[in-house]
């Protein structure tokens, strides 16, 4: 059962039954479902029968639309009036690595905003957008119109708006609790346009409880800051960006005793008032304060750090569950004694820098690590093999709470990832990146078949994972075989033949998104899939050898699918090839601002 | 353009048939070039399918990768071992076999690491352009780092959060401060005039004068003064 809103068929817009034994039936029913929290539960509740699809329907506080091509708010809006909380989500995720072309306009948020205009949410307290495009228009419309139960605005890898949008959502948004702004792209080229939107918070207590904005690359003025930030008693979370110096972090953190996550900034010092003498013992007692009370649990930032400085958050770790070093290229040196106290972490993010000693640093500590993000300093297939199989069978040996794991190297071994299986059983999500293309295990030659046929074999709770290196058709077939429970799969530069995709297709009956690229597949596998198209959210396929043939006859044959062919280089004439495949179920059918290189059969 | 499976078909000297399977790719599996890279040149197989042969016109590693994956993706090495195919050795073979080895081509979005995440590296090493700046009443002087900024607008705002409101500032509204610069000939000038990155490379130390003393580059000064905030 997917836990899609979006492949539900609309209510049936039906007069309510007048005689009141099923007046009283109805009522009964949105009583009680309004217990009905999982998102699962309630689409199988809503498919029993009319009354409670309607019962459901009326109920429904959370919906969460994770391809917004595939659902208008028009429609989403007649059948859940109730909404209070909306996930959108809209670009495919291989968009961020350059692979979609500019220009593609399929995640727009401006019908959203429309519909919020037109009070088509009245009782809207959350939205939630990921991968996006907003732009300053739908901001000012937004925040304009909102109901006044809005409450929390979660930006998410978005793009479109610039500091003047968020000015809005400052100024106009009382009441707002939560301002997330993470991993955005935000347009601030135009010198005369930026806004200092942390001044435009109006004046007076606010109930902000979270404001994020760590990717914002221009500096704001510290004074509005400070100023906003000692105004806001109920404030826990607070993510400032690389222009906040360590002093002025520390002025902050005088604000926000009960502080529960922090993004700290640059964790440099600069060059203003607040950083004039400052020495690591006062950042030390600043740490020390907040951790006497015991509230902080997650750092975050440390964009330019210095390393000196590194000392002063000793003090929390040991309270630390999440660390984000994911900015900080900490050697071993650095890392290694203090993640000798960080006994109660749970996530961690770091980068390869900290090389296999630190991984077993943290192997050794970290007993209760559940996600564990190692990502590479120098994103290149030439660069310099910091962590290897070493690190990771240590990781794997040591935490074997492990419950999602992103490994970047340059190198791999199948006995590593095996060990992996084999004591991280409860693991979800694998993730490994191999970042030389069709690398083998390099000491045995071997392709890395072996090595993730045991994750999918071993690993029963597995629902998402990205395979790398040389991978021949077999371990495709493992996938086919074993991984019963995946549901995001990611295939890169890896398979001999059309076998390897009808693998996956015929074998993992709860496959929902699928994202190939580089790979030997062509029409045959993708036509072995066509049973299981209607269950996925969407099909990615770019750089493999699909023809426009193959493509339409999937066209043809799923007339819900919205099949778009993208090509990404239009200046070459390939006539029967297909550049990018980007396939999904929608309610709404082909969209209508295509641009010139999207054709959709 | 090794790494795209083409380890499998390069021409080498060597045995034909038998060093080319995984063994062969264990040899160079730490992803630095092996022997057959010596040779360097480019080679570019003839797809089977549609896709048009390779164009020697091709330029921009990103077109060629693309089409050389597309020529990768069709090549039937369904067992691993090395083929003899026809290959077609384009117009980009480099000329000089004995340069020191570039970095292997890139693949578009390969590593899948998002862009705000690849500069890590890049800012740590970036070069430190320390100025001492000025503030006229300030007893003491100040230095800051002008790669930290990308605009004027960010300096402007440096300055006022280094300066802060200060006495000097409020007392006379048409005594606002005036930022200016000497620039390597050794030049008063007014900041904000010229390209950024010109500004950086030519500036030595600023300084923050009262709008009343900067005579000698009004009127000009006198002019930005009113238009600027």
């Amino acid at each position: 059962m997917s836990e899609e809103d979006d492949d539900q068929p609309p209510a049936a817009k039906r007069p309510r039954a007048s005689p009141p034994p099923d007046q009283v039936l109805d009522n009964v029913l949105e009583t009680v479902l309004q217990f009905l929290d999982s998102a699962r539960d309630r689409c199988a509740a809503s498919l029993v029968c009319r009354s409670w699809h309607r019962a459901e329907s009326a109920t429904r506080v959370s919906v969460s639309v994770r391809n917004l091509l595939a659902a208008s708010p028009a429609r989403v809006a007649r059948r859940f009036p109730n909404a209070r909380h909306i996930l959108l989500k809209g670009r495919p995720r291989f968009a961020d690595f350059n692979l979609l072309p500019p220009g593609w306009a399929g995640a727009d948020f401006r019908p959203w905003a429309a519909a919020v205009a037109s009070s088509a949410f009245p009782a809207l307290a959350s939205f939630s957008l990921k991968r996006i495009t907003v732009t300053d228009h739908d901001l000012h419309l937004l925040s304009r119109s909102l109901p006044s139960s809005f409450r929390d605005l979660h930006l998410l890898l978005c793009d479109g708006f610039s500091s003047a949008g968020l000015a809005s959502i400052a100024s106009h948004c009382r009441g707002l609790r939560v301002l997330d702004v993470v991993d955005c792209e935000i347009n601030d080229d135009d010198d005369d346009a930026v806004v200092d939107w942390v001044a435009a918070f109006p004046p007076g207590p606010t109930d902000l409880e979270s404001l994020s904005f760590e990717c914002y690359a221009r500096p704001v003025s510290f004074a509005a800051l400070e100023a906003l930030v000692a105004r806001s008693p109920r404030l826990t979370r607070l993510g400032v960006n690389e222009h906040v110096s360590l002093g002025q972090l520390r002025r902050l953190m005088a604000h926000t005793p009960r502080l529960t996550h922090l993004g700290t900034g640059a964790f440099r010092l600069g060059d203003g008032p607040e950083d004039v003498g400052l020495d690591v013992e006062q950042m030390a007692s600043a740490f020390a304060s907040a951790a006497r009370n015991s509230t902080l649990v997650s750092l975050s930032g440390f964009r330019e750090f210095e390393p000196e400085y590194l000392p002063a958050i000793a003090a929390v770790s040991v309270n630390l569950t999440t660390l984000d070093f994911s900015y900080c290229p900490v050697t071993p040196d650095q890392f290694i004694p203090f993640v000798g106290q960080c006994h109660n972490l749970e996530t961690l993010y770091v980068l390869d820098s900290v090389r296999d000693e630190g991984l077993q640093a943290t192997a050794r500590t970290c007993k209760k690590l559940q996600v564990l993000h190692v990502l590479p300093l120098n994103a290149h297939e030439d660069a310099d093999e910091l962590v290897t199989e070493v690190g990771l069978t240590a990781i794997a040996e040591g935490c074997r709470e492990l419950r999602s794991t992103l490994f970047f190297c340059q190198s791999m071994t199948n006995a590593a990832v095996i060990a992996v299986s084999q004591n991280c059983i409860d693991l979800k999500v694998f993730r490994l990146c191999i970042m030389g293309r069709h690398q083998p295990d390099h000491v045995t030659g071997e392709p890395m078949d072996e090595g993730f046929g045991a994750i999918v074999r071993n690993c029963s709770k597995l629902t998402r994972l990205s395979t790398s290196g040389r991978l021949t058709d077999r371990a495709f077939e493992y996938i086919g075989k074993y991984a019963k429970s995946l549901r995001t799969l990611s295939v890169a530069f890896a398979g001999d033949s059309d076998l390897a995709l009808q693998h996956i297709l015929q074998g993992c009956s709860k496959l929902e998104k699928l994202e190939i690229r580089d790979c030997p597949f062509g029409d045959a596998g993708l036509l072995s899939g066509l049973h299981h198209f209607y269950n996925m959210r969407f099909l990615w396929m770019s750089g493999c050898n699909l023809t426009l043939q193959g493509c339409k006859e999937v066209a043809l044959i799923l007339p819900r699918l919205v099949v778009e062919l993208i090509n990404s280089h239009p200046e070459n004439e390939k006539t029967d090839a297909v550049d990018i495949l980007y396939m999904y179920r929608s309610l709404e059918g082909p969209r209508e601002d295509v641009p010139p290189f999207v054709k959709i059969l | 353009m090794a790494g795209l499976g083409f380890e499998e078909t390069e021409l080498r000297l060597g045995l034909p048939g038998g060093g080319g399977n995984d063994a062969g790719e264990a040899a160079r599996s730490s992803g630095k070039r092996g022997f057959a890279d010596t040779i360097d040149l480019k080679l570019k197989l003839q797809p089977a399918s549609a896709a048009p042969a390779a164009s020697s016109d091709d330029d921009g590693v990103e077109e060629e990768e693309k089409e050389a994956v597309a020529a990768a993706a069709v090549t039937p090495a369904g067992d691993g071992k090395m083929k003899s195919q026809s290959s077609v050795v384009t117009a980009q073979a480099q000329p000089d076999p004995d340069k020191p080895r570039a970095p292997k081509a890139q693949a578009v979005g390969w590593p899948p690491v998002r862009s705000f995440r690849k500069n890590v590296l890049a800012v740590k090493s970036e070069k430190v352009s320390l100025v001492k700046v000025s503030m006229d009443g300030a007893p003491y002087l100040r230095k800051i780092d002008l790669a930290m900024y990308k605009t004027y607008q960010d300096l402007s705002m440096a300055l006022h959060n280094m300066f802060g409101s200060s006495k000097i500032k409020d007392e006379n509204n048409d005594d606002e401060m005036v930022h200016t610069y000497e620039d390597k000939d050794g030049d008063w000038m007014l900041v904000g005039d010229v390209p950024w990155e010109m500004f950086v490379e030519s500036c030595k130390r600023l300084r923050m004068m009262k709008g009343s003393e900067a005579i000698g580059l009004a009127p000009r000064a006198m002019e930005k003064r009113k238009t600027r905030s």
